[in-house]
C-alpha cells in the first residue's frame, strides 16, 4: 500500500492516521508532499513555519533548557549554602522587597505586548508587529532599569560573604539573560524597521517572544529564592 | 512487503530516473533548477556549484559544511589525543622505577592534569560529537546540520580553548590541580598564579562548544530526517547521538557554572568555596560530578552506537532487539544523572544517601547488559565477516565488560572507600573509557574511513596495530588494579622502594610503550592509505544505513536526491510501492527538508545558512572576552562589546539572502 | 626504611576485615559473570559461518520475531539483575557491619591535615593528658579508635588500607572515622586526595601496639621535652630557639610554641621524617634541616642556612627528644 499519497501517512495505524489528519486540518496551511512516480515532490511546501515547525524553535528550546538548568543549579547552590549556614543571611539584612516586586509586576505586564507581538507575527501583520515589538522592548528596558535598583536593594556586596556572592550571581545570571533577550529584540526591531524583510523575520519575532516567556517564568523561582530565601 | 532489494539495485533505480529540471538562471518557484536523482545530471552539477566552498583561506574559514566541520574536529581531537598520550608516556616513564627523577612534582602535577583534562574535555567528548556532526546528516538523509554556522563557530571556540590550555602548559603555566580541579586546591588561596584560570577558560570554551553542537545535533535529528524515517526506523547511532546530545544539554551547564563560580572566587573575591565566610567546598564536587558522571556516559553512549552499527554490518543481519537497545540507551541516559555522588563516597555526606547511589550505580549496569546480550545474540544468529572494525568491537566486549565489573565493585560504598583515589580506579576508568569508547572509536574509524576518504585502511597493518593496542592496553592497565589494592594512591609523582610497587609499575610502563607503538602504526596506516590505499566504492562493507548510498567521499551536498526511507535498514530492505527519493528542492540555493518529529513527514523547505566569516570572528571575540575578564574585572563588561557586534553581524541577513528568500518564499 | 603493611587484601582490623569479606563476594561473582560473557562471545564467534561483504543480508528478522533467542536474552537479563541485587545486598550488609563497630572505651584522636603533613591531637577528658604529635600514630590493639578529621587548608584524605577505607579531611566540615587494629604491626597510610606538590610524600604510619606498649608510648608523649644535658644538646637547644625553627615548630616544655609545622617534642621517637620522606636517622635529620627542598621540593620548610657546627648541635639536641 502506497503510503505517500496525499492523505495517507506512512505505516500509520488508523488511530495515528486520524490524529495526523486532524492536525493537518487544524493547520490548513500545511501542505503535504505530492507523489509523482517514485519521487516525493516537495516544491509546494512552505519555506518556513511557526512553532515546532521551525528549527529555530527547537534551537531556542535547547538554549532555554541550558539556561534553565543553570538557574536551577544556582538556586540549589543558594539553598545548599543556606543549609550549612548557622545564620542566614550571614552578616546582611534581607533584600528590600520593593524593587524586586515591581520587577515581577513589570514582567507580568510585559506579557501583554509580548503575546500581542507574537500574534501579529503569526498573522503576518507587519504594522502591529512593529508596534508591539517597540512596546515590549521599552518595557524590557524599564525592567533593566529597575534591575539596577534591585542590585542596590540587596544591601550586601558579592565579596562580603557566601550569601552575598550567591544573591549577586543569581540575580546576575538572570540579568545577563534579560540583557541578551532585550538586545535580541532591539536587533530584530532594527532589521524589521529597516526592511525589506522575508517571512523568516516573522518567525524570528515569534521565537523571541517565546524566549521572553522563559525570561519571565524563570524570574519567578529566582525572585522567590532571593527575596524569601532570606526571610524563612 | 519487501523484495529484498540490494543497495546496488536501489542506486541503479535512482540513477535511471529522469529528473525534473527546468532551464533558467533565476531562482524561484516554478523556475530554476530543482534537484532529483542522477549523478551526471544538470541538477547534480548545479548542486555541486551551489554547495562548493570558495577556495583558499577565506573559504576555509567561512565553511560550514558539516563534513568539513566534522573532519576538523576529528583531526584536531586526534592530534590532542596523541599529545595527551605522550604526556601519559612521560608519566609512565617517571613511575617505572621507585624514586624516579625524570620529572619533578611540579611538572608531574601538570602532566596528569593536562592528560586528564585533554583526554576528557578536548578529545573524548568532542570526538564523539564530531562523529555525530559528520555522520548524522548522512545517516538521516539530509544535506547539512540544522545550525551549521553555530557548529562552525563551536569548532573555533574549541580550537582556541585547546590552544589556550596547551599554551599555558608550554609556558609552565599549565593547569595543575587535577583534571577535576577540586577546591580549595584550585581556589584563590592555594591555586596560585594563572594556572587554574586557564583551566577554567578551557572548560568554558569546550563546554560552550559542546552545548552548541548538542543543540545543533538534537535539532537536526528531531527535525531533518529523511521522509519515512520515523523514530522507530531511526538508526541506533542516531538515537545514541540524540540521547548524548540531550544529556549534554542538561549536564554541561553544571560544570560551566562551577568553573565560573571558582573563577568569581579567584577574580572577584566571592566566597562560594570559602568556609570561613559561609562557603562550602563540597558545592564544587556536587556541581562537577553532576556533570562529570553523565560526561562519561556521553562519551560511552555514542560508542555504543558505533557498536550497534558495526555489528549488524559484519553479521549480515539487522540488530537483534533494536527496540530494546534503543530503550536501553535512553534508560542509561536517564540513570546516568542519578550516580554522581559515587565520586564523593569519602566525604561526609549522609550514609543513607550514599547507599541510594550505590543502588543506582548498580542499576545502570542493567541497560548496558541488555545491549551486550542483544549484540551477542546478533552475532550468534549472524554470518560473520571478520574485518578490523569488528575486531575492535570484539575487544570492546572484553575490555568494557571487565571495566564494568570493576565499576560495579567500586559502586559499593565500603569497597570504594578502600580503592577510591587509588590506581584501582585508574585501572577501572581506563578500562571503561578505552574499552568502552576508544576501541569502538577505532573500529568506527576503520569502518567509516572509506566513506570519508574514498580509500580503505590497510587490513593487515590494521590487525597488527589492533593486537599491539589490545595487548599493550591490558599489560598497562591490568596491573593497576593490583597496585590500587596494594595501597598505591593516585596522582603521586614518585614512591619509595619500600612500598614494593616497583615491579607492577614497570610492567605497566612496558605496556604503555606498546600502546605508543600501536598508535604510531595507526598514524602510518592513515598516512599511507590516504595516498595509496585501496579505493573503496560507495559501499565497501555492504552496509544498511543511508551514508553508504552516496559517493565516497560524499559530495558537499551529500545526496543528489534526498532519500525516502521505508525500513530500519534502508539499503537492505524497502517497500515495493514506496517513493524512493525527494524531488523539488532547489539546486541553485542550499535547500533541505524539515520533517515532522515522530513520523518524518515532509513539512517545510529549509534554506541552509550560507558560509560566512562571522562564526570565526565571533569565536575570536568570545575568547578575547574571557582573557580580558581574567586580566581585569571590568573586562567582563567591556569585553562583551566585540562579541555583541560579531553575533549581530552573524545574524543580520545580507541583501542577497533576503532577495533569494523572497523569491523562494511560500507562506505556511 | 620500613614500608609498613598496606594491603587491602591483608586486613589487620575489624573494618578492613569487613571490607575484605565484601571483596571476597564481589571478586568471584564479577569474575564468573565476566567469564560467562566472554565465553558466550567466543561461542557466538565460533558457531557463526564466515562470509564476505557481498553476501546478501538476512533481513527476515524485520518482520519475524525470534522467540528462542529472545527467551535466552530475557533469562540472561534476569540473572544479571538477580546477581546485581545480591551484590547490592552484600554492600548494604557490609555498610551495616562497618557502622556497628563497638565504640566503648574508644581512643579519641583529632587528625588535622596540612599541606603536606599530619597533626594528631590525642584527646582525653582530662586536659592534662592531652598531647600532640605528627605523622605517626600509635594505637592500642583491640581498642576502638575514633579519629575526627579536620582539613586545615585543602582537601586531604586519611587512608590506612590495612585498617579501614578512607575518609576525606574537608575544610569547613568535620567527620569521624572509627577503626580498631586487631593485630600488632606497623601500618602504612597515605593521603589519598591530591593536595598539591607533595601529595606523594604525605605518608602516615599507624603503629598498633599491645596495650602496655601503647600506654608506655602515650606516657612518654605526654611528658614535655627532656631538658638537654650534654653541652652539644644545650647548644642545640639555643640554636633552636634563636634561629627560625621556633617560628613554626613547637617543643613542649620550651618557649618554642609554633603551630605551623609538626610538633617536635618527641621527634626522635618517630620512624620517618617529612611524613615518610626520609628514614629518621641522625644523618638524614641533618640533611633534612639543611635543605628539605632537596628531598621534598615544594614543602613549606625553607632551607636552613646554618653553619655546620650549629647543625651538629641542633641535631644532637633533637636526638635527645625521644
Amino acid at each position: 500500500m502506497s503510503t505517500f499519497a496525499v492523505e495517507h501517512p506512512i505505516e500509520a495505524s488508523p488511530k495515528r492516521a486520524k490524529a495526523i489528519r486532524r492536525r493537518r486540518e487544524a493547520t490548513p496551511a500545511s501542505v503535504p508532499a505530492v507523489r509523482r512516480g517514485d519521487a516525493l515532490d516537495v516544491s509546494d511546501l512552505p519555506s518556513y513555519g511557526f512553532g515546532t515547525r521551525s528549527l529555530m524553535w527547537w534551537g531556542t528550546l535547547g538554549m532555554s533548557t541550558i539556561e534553565g538548568v543553570g538557574f536551577a543549579l544556582m538556586i540549589l547552590v543558594y539553598f545548599d549554602l543556606k543549609a550549612s549556614a548557622r545564620v542566614w543571611p550571614n552578616e546582611a539584612p534581607p533584600p528590600d522587597l520593593l524593587w524586586g516586586t515591581v520587577n515581577m509586576g513589570l514582567a507580568f505586564l510585559s506579557m501583554i505586548p509580548n503575546v500581542l507581538a507574537n500574534k501579529a507575527a503569526d498573522d503576518h501583520d507587519l504594522r502591529k508587529m512593529k508596534f508591539w515589538l517597540v512596546v515590549v522592548t521599552l518595557v524590557g528596558l524599564a525592567l533593566l532599569g529597575v534591575r539596577w535598583l534591585e542590585f542596590h536593594a540587596l544591601h550586601v556586596k558579592w565579596d562580603s560573604s557566601a550569601y552575598g556572592s550567591a544573591v549577586w550571581v543569581l540575580l546576575g545570571l538572570h540579568t545577563f539573560n534579560l540583557l541578551t533577550n532585550i538586545a535580541d529584540f532591539i536587533v530584530i526591531a532594527a532589521l524589521i524597521f529597516k526592511g525589506p524583510i522575508d517571512g523568516k523575520r516573522f518567525v524570528d519575532v515569534a521565537e523571541n517572544t517565546g524566549y521572553w516567556w522563559f525570561i519571565v517564568l524563570s524570574w519567578i523561582p529566582i525572585y522567590v529564592t532571593i527575596y524569601f530565601g532570606a526571610r524563612f | 512487503m519487501s523484495d529484498g532489494m540490494t543497495a546496488g539495485r536501489l542506486r541503479a533505480m535512482w540513477a535511471q530516473h529522469a529528473l525534473r529540471e527546468r532551464a533558467g538562471a533565476v531562482v524561484g518557484r516554478g523556475e530554476g533548477l530543482f534537484d532529483g536523482p542522477g549523478w551526471g545530471s544538470k541538477a547534480a552539477h548545479a548542486l555541486a556549484k551551489t554547495w562548493a566552498d570558495k577556495p583558499g583561506i577565506r573559504g576555509f574559514l567561512k565553511a560550514n559544511d558539516h563534513k568539513r566541520t566534522g573532519k576538523r574536529f576529528i583531526v584536531t581531537a586526534f592530534l590532542f589525543f596523541s599529545a595527551a598520550g605522550l604526556l601519559a608516556a612521560l608519566m609512565r616513564l617517571q613511575l617505572a622505577f621507585p624514586d624516579g627523577r625524570i620529572v619533578g612534582p611540579d611538572l608531574y602535577n601538570q602532566l596528569f592534569t593536562m592528560h586528564g583534562t585533554t583526554m576528557m574535555f578536548i578529545f573524548a567528548v568532542p570526538v564523539m560529537q564530531a562523529m555525530g556532526i559528520y555522520l548524522v546528516p548522512l545517516m538521516i538523509g539530509t544535506r547539512n546540520t540544522a545550525f551549521p554556522r553555530m557548529t562552525a563557530c563551536a569548532y573555533w571556540l574549541y580550537l582556541l580553548g585547546a590552544l589556550t590550555l596547551w599554551t599555558g602548559f608550554a609556558t609552565n603555566t599549565g593547569a595543575d590541580a587535577g583534571w577535576f580541579s577540586y577546591v580549595p586546591l584550585a581556589g584563590p588561596e592555594y591555586g596560585t598564579g594563572k594556572r587554574v584560570d586557564i583551566w577554567n577558560n578551557l572548560v568554558n570554551l569546550t563546554e560552550a562548544m559542546g552545548l552548541m553542537v548538542a543543540v545543533d545535533l538534537a535539532t537536526t535529528i528531531l527535525k531533518m530526517r529523511a521522509p519515512g524515517m520515523s523514530l522507530r526506523r531511526m538508526p541506533v547511532f542516531v538515537w545514541a547521538t540524540l540521547v548524548a546530545s540531550i544529556m549534554i544539554i542538561f549536564a554541561m551547564p553544571s560544570v560551566m557554572l562551577a568553573a565560573n563560580l571558582v573563577q568569581f572566587d579567584r577574580t572577584f573575591a566571592t566566597h562560594f568555596f570559602n568556609p570561613a565566610e559561609g562557603g562550602d567546598v563540597l558545592i564544587w564536587q556536587h556541581l562537577f560530578w553532576f556533570f562529570g558522571h553523565p560526561e562519561v556516559y556521553f562519551i560511552f553512549i555514542p560508542a555504543l552506537g558505533f557498536v550497534s552499527t558495526i555489528i549488524p554490518t559484519f553479521a549480515r543481519r539487522p540488530l537483534f532487539g533494536h527496540t530494546a537497545v534503543v530503550l536501553s540507551l535512553i534508560g542509561t541516559g536517564f540513570l546516568a544523572f542519578g550516580l554522581w555522588v559515587h565520586h564523593m563516597f569519602a566525604t561526609n555526606l549522609p550514609e543513607l544517601g550514599k547507599g541510594f547511589f550505590t543502588a543506582m550505580s548498580m542499576m545502570i549496569a542493567i541497560p548496558t547488559a541488555v545491549q551486550i546480550f542483544c549484540w551477542i545474540a546478533t552475532l550468534w544468529t549472524g554470518r560473520l565477516h571478520l574485518r578490523v572494525p569488528l575486531l575492535y568491537v570484539l575487544a570492546f566486549f572484553v575490555i568494557l565488560v571487565l571495566g564494568g565489573m570493576t565499576g560495579i565493585m567500586v559502586g559499593a560504598v565500603p569497597f570504594d572507600l578502600q580503592v577510591h583515589d587509588t590506581y584501582f580506579v585508574v585501572a577501572h576508568l581506563h578500562y571503561v573509557l578505552l574499552g568502552g569508547a576508544v576501541f569502538p572509536l577505532f573500529g568506527a574509524f576503520f569502518y567509516w574511513f572509506p566513506k570519508v576518504t574514498g580509500r580503505l585502511l590497510d587490513e593487515r597493518l590494521g590487525r597488527c596495530e589492533f593486537w599491539l593496542f589490545f595487548v599493550g592496553f591490558n599489560v598497562t592497565f591490568f596491573p593497576m588494579h593490583l597496585l590500587g589494592l596494594a595501597g598505591m594512591p593516585r596522582r603521586i609523582y614518585t614512591y619509595g622502594v619500600e612500598t614494593g610497587w616497583g615491579t607492577l609499575n614497570l610492567i605497566a610502563t612496558i605496556g604503555a610503550v606498546t600502546i605508543a607503538v600501536s598508535m604510531l602504526l595507526f598514524v602510518v596506516n592513515v598516512a599511507r592509505s590516504r595516498i595509496s590505499g585501496e579505493r573503496a566504492g560507495d559501499d565497501p562493507w555492504g552496509a544498511p544505513t543511508l551514508e553508504w548510498a552516496t559517493r565516497s567521499p560524499p559530495p558537499p551536498f551529500n545526496f543528489v536526491a534526498l532519500p525516502v526511507v521505508a525500513s530500519r535498514v534502508p539499503l537492505w530492505a524497502r517497500e515495493a510501492d514506496e517513493p524512493t527519493h525527494v524531488s523539488g528542492l532547489s539546486a541553485q540555493t542550499r535547500e533541505g527538508l524539515v520533517t515532522t518529529v515522530l513520523d518524518a513527514l515532509p513539512d517545510v523547505r529549509y534554506s541552509y545558512p550560507s558560509p560566512t566569516i562571522w562564526p570565526f570572528i565571533a569565536a575570536i571575540t568570545v575568547v578575547l572576552w574571557l582573557y580580558w575578564s581574567n586580566v581585569t574585572p571590568s573586562g567582563m563588561w567591556y569585553g562583551l562589546i566585540p562579541p555583541a557586534i560579531a553575533f549581530i553581524a552573524w545574524y543580520w541577513p545580507t541583501k542577497k539572502e533576503t532577495a533569494e528568500q523572497l523569491l523562494l518564499q511560500r507562506r505556511p | 626504611m620500613t614500608g609498613g603493611v598496606h594491603d587491602v587484601q591483608v586486613p589487620a582490623g575489624a573494618q578492613a576485615q569487613a571490607i575484605a569479606e565484601l571483596w571476597h563476594v564481589l571478586l568471584p561473582v564479577c569474575t564468573v559473570v565476566f567469564i560467562a560473557i566472554v565465553v558466550a562471545l567466543i561461542l557466538a564467534l565460533r558457531r557463526a559461518p564466515r562470509i564476505t561483504e557481498n553476501a546478501a543480508p538476512d533481513v527476515s528478522s524485520l518482520w519475524q520475531g525470534e522467540p528462542r533467542i529472545a527467551r535466552v536474552v530475557w533469562i540472561a537479563i534476569g540473572l544479571s539483575t538477580f546477581l546485581l541485587a545480591v551484590l547490592l545486598a552484600a554492600s548494604v550488609f557490609t555498610d551495616r557491619a562497618l557502622a556497628q563497630l563497638p565504640l566503648a572505651d574508644a581512643l579519641h584522636i583529632e587528625l588535622t591535615g596540612y599541606q603536606w603533613w599530619w597533626e594528631a591531637r590525642y584527646d582525653d577528658p582530662d586536659p592534662s593528658r592531652l598531647f600532640v604529635t605528627a605523622n605517626e600514630l600509635h594505637v592500642p590493639v583491640g581498642r576502638p579508635v575514633i579519629v575526627t578529621l579536620v582539613g586545615a587548608d585543602v582537601i586531604h584524605s586519611f587512608w590506612v588500607p590495612s585498617l579501614h577505607g578512607k575518609k576525606d579531611l574537608l575544610p569547613g566540615r568535620r567527620q569521624t572515622i572509627s577503626f580498631r587494629a586487631d593485630r600488632p604491626g606497623i601500618y602504612r597510610g597515605a593521603c589519598a586526595e591530591y593536595c598539591g606538590y607533595q601529595h606523594a610524600h604525605m605518608t602516615l604510619f599507624v603503629v598498633a601496639d599491645s596495650a602496655n606498649d601503647y600506654e608506655y608510648w602515650a606516657a612518654r608523649q605526654r611528658a614535655p621535652a627532656a631538658a638537654p644535658t650534654s653541652d652539644a644538646a644545650k647548644r642545640g637547644h639555643d640554636v633552636f630557639l634563636r634561629r627560625s625553627c621556633a617560628m613554626c615548630h613547637a617543643i613542649e616544655g620550651t618557649s618554642a610554641q609554633g603551630r605551623n609545622a609538626p610538633n617536635l617534642t618527641h621527634v626522635a621517637s618517630r620512624m620517618t621524617l617529612g611524613a615518610g620522606t626520609l628514614e629518621n636517622t641522625t644523618a638524614n635529620r641533618a640533611a633534612w634541616i639543611l635543605d628539605p627542598q632537596h628531598f621534598k621540593p615544594g614543602a613549606n620548610m625553607p632551607p636552613q642556612n646554618l653553619p655546620p657546627d650549629e647543625i651538629l648541635a641542633l641535631n644532637a639536641y633533637l636526638g635527645t627528644l625521644e
